[in-house]
């Protein structure tokens, strides 16, 4: 297969098209668009898909609940603001167990805050998607072609577990342009092949009833826990990083999407000057690669989390590690990226102060210094 | 003592197979169980049990879909039209209804409705005006009647706080893509019995791809009015349907055929009566 230039955006809705993907529902939002402008000019050249622009991401998510339950392959994609209004919706969708897959391209926030990639999402994706016990598969992919890749093994995994799986990136990697092979376009689904719980009409069998609602105590306990051991599972089975020269690393960092990314970068001149620095890039968000990581800590001096947001996905990591090796945090905010040099700072102050000194506490407090924006850097011209 | 021999008997009442054989959670006198079974008895008439999908409400309907025989899910407070759309796109030769309040439909759900009728999507509404919120113990809803005491408003509707009753029917007959809306009561034997016809015209609109349809009735809810079945039935009349007057508020041209009306579909204020 050749490699052909693909913008993010665009990519990820053509793997999904690959994938199989019967329905997408979607409202516009930078940086998240082209996705939902690629859906519209793609899908109507394949009859029997169906592209819908919703009038609000409200409006969208329910209707992918419902093209949810009728057993297809439906996609949505939005960014962090629109990700909030759909929040009741996928918890439903959540609590029904129906398949479905969402991208988030993060924007900086809160509130309306800018259209610059950030990573503030992680917490809502990872932790509370939505109100009741429950948490979807969330896969971060770093370059175009991990976005693809998961893309089109999102829906596969959806129906496996008949959970949300979200596609977590932001706003560099739904907007930068990569080459990708694109994987193989697979059929649709077919009639035969339609899940046994989908709601398709009665016909020749028993009505179905697809519902989150199940009104005494008990019963609703009883779904919990199966929900519940349906989660275990997953985290047993869907555990996904990558490691990078981490075998005699003194030094860890742990970051994920575009962070894990310039992480990597960090690693190769650390190791030019002669460091042993490595990186665990989690790819899996939600489950979390906890076990490897308390691994890891057992062996390395240090561990550094750079994240583009205030410090969320530091805390699964102290959690992880449970106090075996001191955690540092280094983020920057509010749609700023931050720099492979200031990541090398970080990493030089690291080994030159000896571990005891200031550092074993696991204080995360490493973003204070950093939040200074350079003037006009993260007010771009905004379609907001 | 002689056995009855059946075979000598014509059936003339029994459970419509588009109901299935449970014990009803309705409050004793509220009439959304026999807006259910209108809807029944329509769907076996028009023999699309096996093709279609019921689309259940938050209200006291939540469970409508314990009480139809076909296929069902559970929408989020007021987001039905949403998700009756996400299936019948994906399936546009089934069937969808959404069975809805009017705290789901005319507060929280407005924008799926008038977006919903707005794309002219396939879809019968089936649309329950009581003038409060049942299920969670009568508080206001936008239909709530002037001076209607509800527990959130104690001292009746204040117009000055709140504003005036929200008029769902002719709010959605304005809309090019819905192309029957009509207004119904379940007070009397009489509008019983046109509310079926509706119903089934409604059904039959969706099955001829003619855009959305909706039926709103008029609905009671003795519990949280405070009142005995039968005045509640009395209130209908004499309270809601002043200030909800019955009528077809929009048949388009290509609908006409399937009402078997003698009467043209609009007067001039688009109400036609009864
Ligand atoms: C998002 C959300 N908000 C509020 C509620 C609580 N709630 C449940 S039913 C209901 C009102 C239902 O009233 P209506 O639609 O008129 O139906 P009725 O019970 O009168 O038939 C409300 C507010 C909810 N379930 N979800
Ligand atoms: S509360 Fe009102 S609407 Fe609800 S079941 Fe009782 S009478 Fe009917
Ligand atoms: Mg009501």
């Amino acid at each position: 297969m050749a490699k052909e230039l693909w913008k993010g955006n665009e990519a990820i809705a053509e793997a999904a098209l690959r994938a199989g993907v019967e329905a997408y529902f979607g409202y516009p939002i930078t940086p998240q668009t082209e996705l939902l402008e690629y859906m519209a000019r793609e899908i109507p050249k394949y009859p029997g898909r169906v592209f819908l622009q919703a009038e609000s991401e409200l409006a969208a998510v329910n209707m992918v609940y419902g093209a949810a339950c009728a057993g297809v392959r439906v996609l949505s994609s939005s960014s962090s603001p629109g990700i909030s209004l759909m929040t009741e919706g996928l918890s439903y969708i959540a609590g029904t167990e129906v398949p479905a897959v969402l991208v988030d391209i993060m924007r900086g926030g809160p509130g309306l805050g800018n259209i610059m990639p950030s990573q503030g999402d992680y917490f809502q994706m990872t932790k509370s998607l939505g109100h009741g016990d429950f948490h979807p598969i969330v896969l971060a992919p770093s370059t175009v072609q991990e976005a693809v890749d998961l893309t089109y093994g999102a829906f596969e995994l959806a129906e496996t577990y008949r959970t949300v799986v979200v596609i977590l990136a932001d706003g560099a990697i739904g907007q930068m342009m990569e080459p990708v092979v694109m994987p193989p376009a697979r059929p649709v689904m077919t009639e035969e092949e339609r899940a046994d719980w989908a709601l398709r009409g009665a016909k020749d069998r028993e009505r179905r009833i697809l519902t989150s609602l199940h009104m005494n105590a008990e019963g609703l306990e009883r779904m919990n826990l199966g929900l519940q051991s349906k989660l275990a599972r997953i985290q047993r089975n869907e555990l996904r990083w990558q490691e990078t020269m981490t075998d005699d690393a003194e030094v860890l960092m742990v970051a994920f999407g575009t962070a894990g990314r310039i992480c990597s970068s960090v690693v190769q001149s650390a190791r030019r000057a002669g460091l042993k620095v490595g990186l665990l890039r989690p790819i899996s968000l939600w489950p979390f690669p906890e076990q490897r990581l308390l691994e890891l800590a057992e062996r390395v001096q240090q561990i550094l989390v750079v994240e583009m947001n205030a410090g969320q996905m530091v805390l699964d990591v102290k959690a992880a590690v449970a106090g075996r090796a001191p955690v540092h945090f280094y983020g920057r905010l509010g749609g700023v990226v931050p720099l492979p040099d200031e990541i090398s700072q970080q990493i030089d102050k690291l080994v030159s102060q000896p571990a005891g000194a200031g550092y074993k506490t696991g204080a995360s407090n490493g973003f204070g210094h950093a939040t200074v924006v350079p003037a006009g850097d993260a007010r771009a011209e905004g379609r907001i | 003592m002689t056995l009855i021999d059946l075979a000598n008997y014509d059936v003339v009442y029994r459970r419509p197979e588009a109901l299935t054989n449970v014990q009803t959670h309705y409050c004793p006198g509220c009439t959304h169980g026999l807006i259910h079974r209108l809807i029944g008895e329509v769907i076996d008439e028009l023999g699309i049990r096996e093709n279609t999908i019921c689309v259940a409400p938050v209200g006291c309907a939540v469970f409508a879909y314990n009480y139809f025989n076909v296929d069902g899910c559970e929408a989020p407070h007021g987001r039905a039209p949403a998700m009756a759309t996400g299936i019948k796109r994906v399936m546009p030769d089934r069937v969808v209804f959404t069975y809805q309040g009017d705290g789901d439909l005319a507060a929280i759900g407005t924008n799926e409705i008038i977006h919903a009728a707005g794309r002219g999507e396939d879809l019968t509404v089936i649309f329950v005006n009581n003038a409060n919120y049942g299920m969670t113990g009568g508080q206001m809803a936008p239909t709530t009647l002037v001076g209607q005491v509800t527990t959130s408003s104690p001292y009746g509707r204040d117009v000055e706080l709140v504003g005036m009753p929200m008029r769902v029917a002719e709010l959605i007959s304005t809309i090019p893509g819905a192309s029957y809306v009509v207004r119904r009561s379940v007070h009397n034997v009489a509008n019983i019995n046109k509310t079926k016809a509706a119903i089934k015209t409604a059904f039959q609109v969706q099955m001829a791809g003619l855009g959305l349809s909706m039926v709103e009735v008029l609905s009671s809810c003795p519990t949280n009015w405070h009142m005995t079945p039968d005045s509640a039935l009395q209130w209908i009349e004499d309270a809601m349907i002043p200030v909800y007057p019955l009528g077809d508020y929009r048949v388009a041209d290509a609908v006409e055929p399937l009402t078997k009306r003698r009467q043209p579909a609009h007067q001039q204020n688009g109400v036609t009566g009864g």
